[in-house]
């Protein structure tokens, strides 16, 4: 089966213009190649990289070199156009933080992938619900902002709304950080489920049990930390 | 796809200065597109010659018509603009006093926008009036009351019923949420999205606030003293900007 992602002479360099033109190169010559139903854990110490690589998956960040190929993709190259109907179809994130608009309901916040994709708005809202409950966020909650609640509760809001649409490529950045055990493991039949529909997924783990029991290898991103001459 | 709008090479020159110089972009069906830049940057000109209130001195702006497909409209006549502004675009003002009239009541706000387009039925306009005050979040019970009689966020609310009430396909906005206390802001950011998803709306978006942009734009073009510096994906500029003046721009917001 063809990969759904694949990244090849990938770099990353940062020029700071109002820091003295202070140049950061992050990554050099980074590969990373992910087949469906396979999950690839990135490690390395903090400032590896390993947020920079997911957030240039993402086409958050934007390629110095290289391939970049998501889902047929490659977003190194593509307009912002593709890149928007990419992340609306085919290419799923969960970030550590929650950002939404202040003051739409949390079940509103869920379902709005969905609804962006043209899902009708019961069935999207079912969707949202199910989701919802299974990460234990109290029905009472549902018509409120998230953008009150607990850290713990933010991150499976976050959550839920990530696994809304079965993405075929899925994004995690500490995806367990801040749950307890039974949400922890909600979360990680989540990834295994996706994973049995044949999504390729990225995640970040600092939670090693966690990382052991979805990821079926690491990549250390360290290796990618360009050497001086 | 064919862009709904494209502008190719669009100057206007205020006397010896550059209002804005040499931009070319296209809208495609559906994306909203977002321009930012300090006062003086040229955004506001830019948008108000895209929109015909003011005549370039060079480029073309090409809008995919109903009925003709694309046409400049520099090379149209005044009344086919004209046509075009009530048919199909619609402008959002920063101060909804230059978008409302302040003497007619907030249902004859909503409605003369329909009859501009031909409706002529009492009924229907003010069963359509009724409609958009309730998407807008307006009391059913305001209808005949006069704009003046209503707060800042309740006009801007009302100016945005009257512009999308003749369903447009491109909407301008200058600034929507500018004078607005942060709680009006965050509701009237919320009715926009959801306006512009349910109704499929392409939208150019002008303003200096980037939590704006980043809630509402799919892309984002910066510009700087009349040029565009930097043009992408909203988050991407937002997270990773290349120029260094949108880079100044980026960190100097301040940390609620």
């Amino acid at each position: 089966m063809s990969a759904l992602i694949e990244v090849a002479g990938l770099g990353k360099t940062f020029t700071l213009h109002n820091q003295g033109s202070t140049v950061i190169e992050v990554l050099r010559d980074a590969a990373l190649t992910v087949h469906p139903g396979e999950c690839v854990a990135l490690t390395g110490p903090s400032g590896a990289g390993k947020s920079t690589l997911m957030r240039v998956l993402y086409g958050n960040y934007l390629a110095s070199a290289g391939r970049v190929v998501v889902a047929g993709t490659d977003i190194a190259r593509a307009q912002p156009q593709e890149i928007t109907a990419l992340r609306r179809h085919k290419l799923g994130y969960v970030s550590q933080f929650l950002r939404v608009v202040p003051r739409v309901p949390t079940l509103e916040v869920v379902a709005e992938p969905l609804l962006a994709l043209g899902v009708a708005e019961a069935a999207a809202q079912d969707t949202a619900r199910a989701l919802l409950d299974r990460l234990r966020i109290p029905q009472t909650l549902w018509s409120l902002s998230p953008t009150t609640f607990s850290g713990g509760e933010q991150q499976r809001v976050n959550i839920a709304r990530g696994f809304a649409h079965p993405y075929p490529v899925l994004l995690l950045d500490e995806p367990t950080a801040s749950l307890d055990a039974a949400n922890r493991d909600t979360v990680l039949c989540l990834v295994e489920e996706a994973k049995a529909r044949g999504a390729a997924i990225v995640g970040i783990f600092h939670d090693a049990a966690a990382r052991r029991r979805v990821a079926d290898r690491n990549l250390d991103v360290s290796r990618f930390i360009p050497q001086p001459a | 796809m064919t862009p709904l709008l494209e502008v190719q090479g669009l100057t206007k020159r205020y006397g010896p200065r550059i209002g804005c110089a040499d931009i070319s972009f296209a809208l495609f069906p559906g994306e909203v597109m977002g321009v930012v830049g300090e006062s003086g940057s040229g955004k506001s000109t830019l948008l108000a010659c895209l929109a015909g209130h003011l005549a370039p001195d060079n480029g073309a702006v090409i809008f995919a018509t109903r009925a003709d497909g694309p046409r400049d409209t520099q090379k149209m006549s005044e009344a086919e603009r004209r046509l075009l502004s009530r048919t199909d675009w619609a402008f959002v003002h920063q101060n909804p006093r230059d978008g409302l009239r302040m003497r007619v009541s907030a249902g004859g706000n909503v409605g003369e926008r329909l009859m501009a387009v031909g409706a002529r039925h009492y009924g229907e306009i003010r069963e359509a009036a009724l409609d958009w005050l309730a998407r807008v979040e307006i009391a059913q019970d305001r209808i005949d009351d006069r704009p003046a009689a209503f707060s800042g966020g309740m006009q801007q609310r009302l100016q945005i019923a009257r512009n999308l009430v003749s369903a447009p396909r491109l909407v301008f906005m200058d600034e929507p949420t500018g004078g607005l206390d942060v709680s009006v802001q965050a509701r009237l950011l919320d009715l926009l999205r959801g306006l512009v998803r349910r109704l499929g709306l392409s939208a150019i978006l002008v303003t200096h606030d980037l939590a704006v942009i980043r809630l509402l734009a799919d892309r984002v073009m910066v510009m700087k003293e009349g040029r565009v510096v930097e043009t992408g994906l909203t988050d991407q500029v937002l997270d990773d900007p290349q120029h260094a003046y949108t880079q100044l721009l980026v960190s100097s917001v301040l940390q609620a």
